[in-house]
């Protein structure tokens, strides 16, 4: 199973890869990971002429924390999030999601920033980085941008990204003290897509609630911010009232279609019951416990 | 649609350079099977959902599938042709055939290299950490269970060069 022929270009920087993209236009499509694209163009969803291989850019592998943002790199794999302890000790929405990514070798390979341009809605970084308000660097030839996650998805598969940007950088507010977070996912087997998964990021202020993220994963046509929910948690004493509350909200902001992974009514439960349970651990965690 | 030349691409096989000339677009997979003539990592779904085409690269498990070989040059490919050392199998090799942990054998080669990898990273692993390191090659024959009593077997008895 071949992909359609390209052209194949290893760019040796950033400046020339956004070169080659101001040319190629739409004709080009970066490679970072491949664990999404190339099973693309093998299936011919796509058939770009040009591919644009970015890893050979080793400066690009980078997660950094200084003045208030946490930056990750169009290169960081999903393995060495899964073995970062930054992570582990104060993004904890991060590193709940990043073991549940496919599967191990998947993980070797595949990037975090290829994952959210990829757009998929069933993919799971883009939930947690709309739960963590994150903003996005969209670079050209030109210029560059930046975008909240929240405005950066546009459908299945889509994105505001154009043909002649690169997702260059992923920002994401530091953490501060009491913070926590939780990432649940069902999935029928090891490394099948999620058939729903709830991200949840708590910033506690005292006993209350400072701000509250939460995404949902597969239970719509793309990666969704449970906003109403957030708006309902902020401010609120974390009480198995207003818990409920806000597991109900996200719920019924989950828009899932029935699939062989489940019905509408099941996947909408399963919205509820794991933001409640996201919303505890969260809880938890933010208090400096599991 | 551009009809790609062909390209020169130097790979370290095994401990051997090669050099070939291929279209860009072949992945890794292609390139070890038909033009090294190296059939022992398999075809499998192509998609990244059976990892039957499992190889080490830098030691670490990769999807030769959903691999470019360009993007491959200078790094260090294993396949299951190079896990023997001269006519001496593996250690795994010899613990998946005493306890029968291949059946069809089509996943087998995919299994030894993961399994190949854990070990050289976690000389005595866990059954959970077993389960975890393979749990992405699908094997439809063995029920799995041989598969981790042959990884345990070949950790109790150790290196081959001590």
């Amino acid at each position: 199973m071949l992909p359609a022929p390209f052209e194949y270009h290893a760019a040796k920087s950033m400046d020339e890869a956004l070169g080659l993209l101001d040319t190629l236009g739409e004709d080009a499509k970066i490679l970072a990971g491949g664990q999404s694209l190339i099973p693309l163009l093998k299936l011919r969803f796509a058939s770009p002429a040009h591919l644009v291989d970015i890893n050979g850019i080793k400066e690009l592998d980078f997660i950094e924390e200084g003045d208030g943002t946490l930056r990750i790199g169009p290169l960081f794999r999903h393995k060495a999030a899964e073995r970062s302890s930054l992570l582990a000790s104060r993004y904890h929405v991060m590193a709940d999601a990043a073991p549940q990514i496919a599967d191990p070798i998947i993980r070797n390979r595949g990037t975090i920033a290829g994952s959210v341009a990829h757009a998929d809605p069933s993919g799971d970084w883009g939930t947690v980085l709309l739960a963590l308000d994150a903003e996005l660097v969209l670079r050209s030839k030109s210029g560059s941008r930046t975008v909240k996650a929240r405005d950066f998805f546009s459908g299945p598969f889509s994105t505001v990204l154009e043909p002649t940007e690169v997702l260059s950088e992923i920002r994401i507010p530091a953490a501060r003290p009491q913070t926590g977070g939780a990432y649940l996912k069902l999935e029928r087997k090891v490394g099948d897509f999620a058939t729903v998964a709830v991200a949840v990021h708590l910033q506690m202020d005292g006993g209350k609630v400072g701000s509250a993220g939460i995404g949902l994963t597969a239970v719509g046509p793309q990666n969704i911010k449970a906003e109403q929910a957030e708006a309902a948690l902020r401010g609120a004493r974390l009480d198995d009232a207003t818990i409920k509350e806000a597991a109900a909200l996200a719920a019924d902001a989950a828009e899932p279609k029935a699939d062989h992974r489940g019905s509408v009514e099941y996947k909408r439960n399963v919205v509820r019951v794991f933001t409640e349970r996201g919303l505890k651990r969260a809880y938890e965690r933010a208090r400096g416990g599991g | 649609m551009p009809i790609a030349d062909r390209v020169a691409v130097r790979l370290r096989v095994n401990g051997e350079e090669v050099a070939v000339m291929v279209p860009p677009y072949k992945t890794l997979l292609e390139v070890l099977r038909e033009d090294l003539g190296l059939t022992g990592t398999k075809h499998g779904c192509e998609l990244g959902e059976c990892s039957t085409c499992g190889v080490l690269v830098d030691g670490r498990p990769y999807l030769s599938c959903l691999a470019m070989p360009l993007d491959l040059e200078g790094r260090e490919i294993t396949t299951v042709e190079g896990m023997a050392d001269g006519s001496e199998p593996d250690p795994l090799q010899v613990a998946f055939a005493e306890l029968g942990a291949a059946q069809c054998g089509y996943c087998t080669p995919a299994m030894l290299l993961t399994a190949r990898a854990l070990l050289d990273h976690d000389p005595h692993p866990t059954r959970d950490a077993i389960k975890e390191a393979l749990s992405g090659v699908l094997c439809r024959c063995t029920g799995y269970l041989k598969i981790f009593e042959a990884v345990e077997l070949a950790a109790s008895r150790g290196r081959r060069h001590g």
